[in-house]
C-alpha cells in the first residue's frame, strides 16, 4: 500500500512534485556542470603543467640557495681570449648552476625516496650554458690600468684609451644563454623527458652514460637552427646533438632547452654527486599533502611543492575560468543548493499542511505517527530522486553543451628552470629574470566524474530527505482531533 | 463498554480556557444504537472524539472495556482505534488519489493484513455497502451518497465495536440521507456494533435507541427523542 498510495500522491499532485523536483533537478544539474567544468579546468592545468614539470609528477623538490652563493659570475683571466693587435677577441663557455638554486645530496635524495608514499622519484640537475663571445680592449694599450683616473701632476689628462671593439677602447659582447638539464638515460616515467616525442634522431640511450650527447628541445632547436647531429657547445665541451624532442603534450616545449646526461652535467659544473630537482610521483593523489610534509619534516630546507601548488602558476584566461569556476561556480552550486533544499522543505511542508485532513483521518483510522511519517519521507525522498535523475541528465547535457562549444582558454606558465616557478630560489628568485615563460591555449574540455554521479544522487535524497524530515515532523506533530477539528 | 466518569476536555480558546465538555458522566452498553444532539460548538464532536480515541480528556476517565484511555500512548491509542473503532466523518474524508477499494483497504493497513487477504475483505466490505463495482472508481467519480457508502465501507471493513458517525448525512440530500441511515442501522442490527451517531437531524435521531442531548459542554440524556 506504501508504493500504491506514494505513486498515486506523485502522479495525481503533479504539479506539486514537478516543481520540487524541478528545483533539486536545476540545483543538481548545476552541481554536475560546475564539478565537470572544475575537473576540465583542473585537466587542462595538469596539461600546461605537464609538458612543463613532466607528466606523472605529483611532488616536485628544489633547494634554495645559501646565502652567500651568490649569482652568476663570469670571470676573464688576463689569459683568456687572442690578441690580434688592439683587439682581443675573447670566447668563453660556461655551465654553472642555475643561480639562487641550491644542490639537493644523495643522501638527502635517498632520505626523499624512503618516504611513505613515495612510488618513484627521478633527480635531475638544471643548469645554466652560458657562452660569451666577445673584443675587448687590449689591457697594455690601457694608460689608465692600475694608475690615476685624474690628471698627472703636471695637469695632463691621461691618453684616451685606444683599440677593442670600436678602436676606442669600447668591447663589444655576445652572450648566448641556454638551460641544460642534466638527465638519466634510462627510460623515463616521470620527469622532463617522460612527456617527449622524438621528432628527430633518437632518444637517449644506456650507451649514453658519460658521453657528450645532448637532445634539443625542437622550440629551442627550430629557433636556432639546430639539427639532429650538429655540434653544440655546452661548458666548453662539443656535443654531439642525438634527437630533437617535443613536448607531447599542449605545452608549447618541453622544461629546459637541451638535455645531457645526469653525470656529465654534474661532472661539467662541478656539482658531482649533486641534483637540482626531484620529480615525485605519489601512491595516491589524497595523500599529496602528506608526502610533502614527511618530506619537509625528514629532510629540512627542501622545498617541496605539489601538483595543486603548481596549478597556482598558472596564469591567463585558464587561471580566470579557474577562480571563476571554483570560487563563484562553488558558491552559486550551494546557493542554488540551498535554494532547491529550502523550496522543497516549503513545498512539502505546505503539501502536508494541505493534507491535514487525509492525514488527520489516516491517524483516525488507526495509522501510526511513524507511517504518516514514512509515507511523507517516503514521497519526499522519491521527488528528490526524480529530481537528483533529471538534474544528472540536465548536468550532462549541460556537459555535453559545454563540449561542444568547446571554449578556448590560454595559459601562461612560468617556465621554472628550477623546476618550480614562484617558489624560494625558483624563478620568482631576487635579481632573475622572469621572462621566460611559456603560453598554451588549450581546449576545455569538462569531464564527468562517475562518483559525481553519486554525490549528486546523495544530493538528491539528502533534499529529499530534508524536506520528507521537515514535512514529516509536521505530520507527526499533527493530532488527529486537531486536524479533524480544523474542518469539520 | 465505555464508562466516562467526570470527564472534562479544556481548550484554550481567544477569550481564555473553554470547557468543550464539562463534567460528562455516561455509561454506553455494548450494541446500543445512540444519537447526540446539540447546538453548533455545544461539545458533540469532542465528545465524539473522546469516545473514538482522538483524544484525551484534560480530567476524568474515560474506560473502554476496563481500559482506561487517558494512561495510553499515542501510539496505543492508535492501534486501539485502528483495531476498535470506525470513523464516518462528514465530509467523508476519503483520500482522493486512491480508488474507492483502496481508501477501503487503508484501515487494514494499520492491522498488518497481507495484501490479497485486503484487498478481498476491502472488495467484501464495498460490497455490503452496495458499492462493489465502484471499486476502482476515485471519489471523485463518486457521488456524495457513493462517497459515504465508501467511508461506512472503510469503518466496517476492520470490523470494529464501535461505530461513531460525525454528522454522516450532513452533507447529503433528504434521499440520500435516508438511504445512508437505513444503511448505518442495517449494519447496526446485522453486525452487532455499538453505533454512535452525532447529528443534528431529529429523524436519524428517532431512528436510535438513545438520545443524548450536549450543551455547552454539559451532557443530559432524553427518554424520548
Amino acid at each position: 500500500m506504501f508504493f500504491t498510495y506514494l505513486g498515486r500522491e506523485l502522479t495525481k499532485r503533479k504539479r506539486q512534485s514537478a516543481l520540487v523536483a524541478t528545483g533539486l533537478a536545476i540545483a543538481i544539474a548545476l552541481v554536475v556542470v560546475v564539478n565537470a567544468v572544475s575537473g576540465g579546468i583542473k585537466s587542462a592545468q595538469t596539461q600546461a603543467l605537464s609538458g612543463l614539470y613532466g607528466i606523472g609528477t605529483d611532488i616536485s623538490v628544489s633547494k634554495e640557495a645559501e646565502p652567500g652563493q651568490g649569482g652568476p659570475r663570469f670571470d676573464v683571466g688576463s689569459a683568456d681570449g687572442k690578441t690580434s693587435g688592439t683587439k682581443r677577441t675573447f670566447s668563453k663557455s660556461q655551465l654553472r648552476s642555475e643561480p639562487f638554486i641550491g644542490t639537493i645530496t644523495e643522501t638527502e635524495l635517498a632520505k626523499v625516496k624512503s618516504v611513505a608514499g613515495v612510488t618513484a622519484s627521478i633527480a635531475t640537475l638544471k643548469l645554466n650554458s652560458i657562452t660569451f663571445n666577445g673584443t675587448l680592449p687590449t689591457f697594455s694599450q690601457d694608460g689608465s690600468r692600475g694608475g690615476p683616473v685624474g690628471p698627472d701632476q703636471d695637469g695632463n689628462m691621461p691618453a684616451p684609451p685606444t683599440g677593442g671593439s670600436d678602436g676606442a677602447g669600447g668591447s663589444s659582447f655576445d652572450v648566448t644563454t641556454f638551460t641544460v638539464e642534466g638527465v638519466g638515460v634510462s627510460l623515463q616515467k616521470i620527469g622532463p623527458l617522460a612527456s617527449v616525442d622524438v621528432e628527430s634522431g633518437r632518444n637517449f640511450a644506456a650507451a649514453d652514460e658519460g658521453t657528450y650527447v645532448a637532445l634539443v628541445d625542437s622550440s629551442y632547436a627550430s629557433t636556432n637552427s639546430v639539427l639532429a647531429g650538429d655540434k653544440l657547445t655546452i661548458g666548453g665541451k662539443k656535443f654531439t646533438v642525438v634527437g630533437i624532442v617535443a613536448s607531447n603534450s599542449t605545452a608549447a616545449s618541453t622544461p629546459s632547452n637541451v638535455y645531457i646526461p645526469i653525470d656529465v652535467a654534474q661532472a661539467l659544473s662541478s656539482n658531482s654527486g649533486v641534483y637540482s630537482n626531484v620529480y615525485v610521483s605519489a601512491d595516491s593523489s589524497a595523500n599529496l599533502e602528506t608526502i610533502k610534509a614527511a618530506i619537509e619534516k625528514k629532510v629540512p630546507g627542501l622545498t617541496v611543492k605539489t601538483s595543486s601548488d603548481l596549478a597556482s602558476t598558472v596564469g591567463g584566461s585558464l587561471a580566470t575560468a579557474s577562480s571563476l569556476v571554483n570560487d563563484m561556480g562553488g558558491w552559486l552550486s550551494i546557493i542554488v543548493l540551498l535554494a532547491a533544499f529550502g523550496t522543497s522543505i516549503l513545498f512539502t511542508t505546505s503539501g502536508v499542511n494541505r493534507r491535514i485532513r487525509e492525514f488527520g483521518t489516516l491517524k483516525a483510522i488507526g495509522w501510526r505517527s511513524r507511517r504518516v511519517v514514512g509515507q511523507v519521507v517516503g514521497e519526499s525522498l522519491v521527488n528528490g530522486l526524480i529530481g537528483g535523475v533529471a538534474g544528472i541528465g540536465l548536468g550532462l547535457a549541460g556537459v555535453w553543451a559545454v563540449n561542444n562549444w568547446a571554449p578556448s582558454l590560454s595559459a601562461t606558465v612560468a617556465r621554472a628552470t628550477n623546476g618550480f616557478a614562484g617558489g624560494p630560489g625558483g624563478f620568482g628568485g631576487p635579481g632573475r629574470d622572469n621572462a621566460a615563460a611559456a603560453a598554451l591555449n588549450l581546449t576545455l574540455h569538462a569531464s564527468i566524474d562517475p562518483a559525481m554521479i553519486f554525490v549528486a544522487i546523495g544530493f538528491s535524497v539528502l533534499g529529499g530527505l530534508l524536506a520528507g524530515a521537515f514535512g514529516g515532523l509536521r505530520a507527526a506533530r499533527l493530532s488527529p482531533s486537531v486536524a479533524l477539528r480544523s474542518f469539520e | 463498554m465505555y464508562f466516562l466518569s467526570e470527564v472534562t476536555k479544556t481548550y484554550k480558546g481567544k477569550r481564555g480556557l473553554v470547557n468543550a465538555v464539562d463534567g460528562i458522566n455516561l455509561e454506553i452498553k455494548q450494541g446500543e444504537m445512540i444519537s447526540i444532539q446539540g447546538p453548533t460548538g455545544g461539545g458533540k464532536s469532542t465528545l465524539l472524539q473522546l469516545l473514538g480515541a482522538l483524544d484525551k480528556p484534560t480530567s476524568g476517565s474515560v474506560v473502554f472495556e476496563d481500559q482506561a484511555m487517558q494512561g495510553m500512548s499515542d501510539r496505543d491509542l492508535a492501534d486501539f482505534r485502528s483495531k476498535k473503532i470506525g470513523f464516518v466523518f462528514q465530509s467523508f474524508n476519503l483520500i482522493p488519489t486512491l480508488t474507492a477499494l483502496e481508501n477501503v483497504e487503508m484501515a487494514l493497513v494499520p492491522l498488518g493484513i497481507e495484501r490479497g487477504e485486503r484487498a478481498r475483505c476491502a472488495l467484501e466490505a464495498l460490497e455490503s455497502v452496495g458499492l462493489g463495482d465502484r471499486a476502482t472508481h476515485l471519489p471523485s467519480e463518486l457521488s456524495g451518497g457513493q462517497q459515504q457508502r465508501v467511508a461506512i465501507a472503510r469503518a466496517i471493513v476492520k470490523e470494529p465495536s464501535v461505530l461513531l458517525a460525525d454528522e454522516p448525512t450532513g452533507n447529503l440530500d433528504e434521499a440520500t440521507r435516508d438511504e445512508i441511515v437505513g444503511l448505518l442501522v442495517k449494519l447496526w442490527k446485522d453486525k452487532g456494533i455499538t453505533l454512535i451517531v452525532v447529528t443534528h437531524d431529529s429523524q436519524i435521531a428517532k431512528k436510535t435507541q438513545r438520545h443524548l442531548n450536549i450543551k455547552d459542554g454539559k451532557l443530559t440524556e432524553n427518554s424520548a427523542a
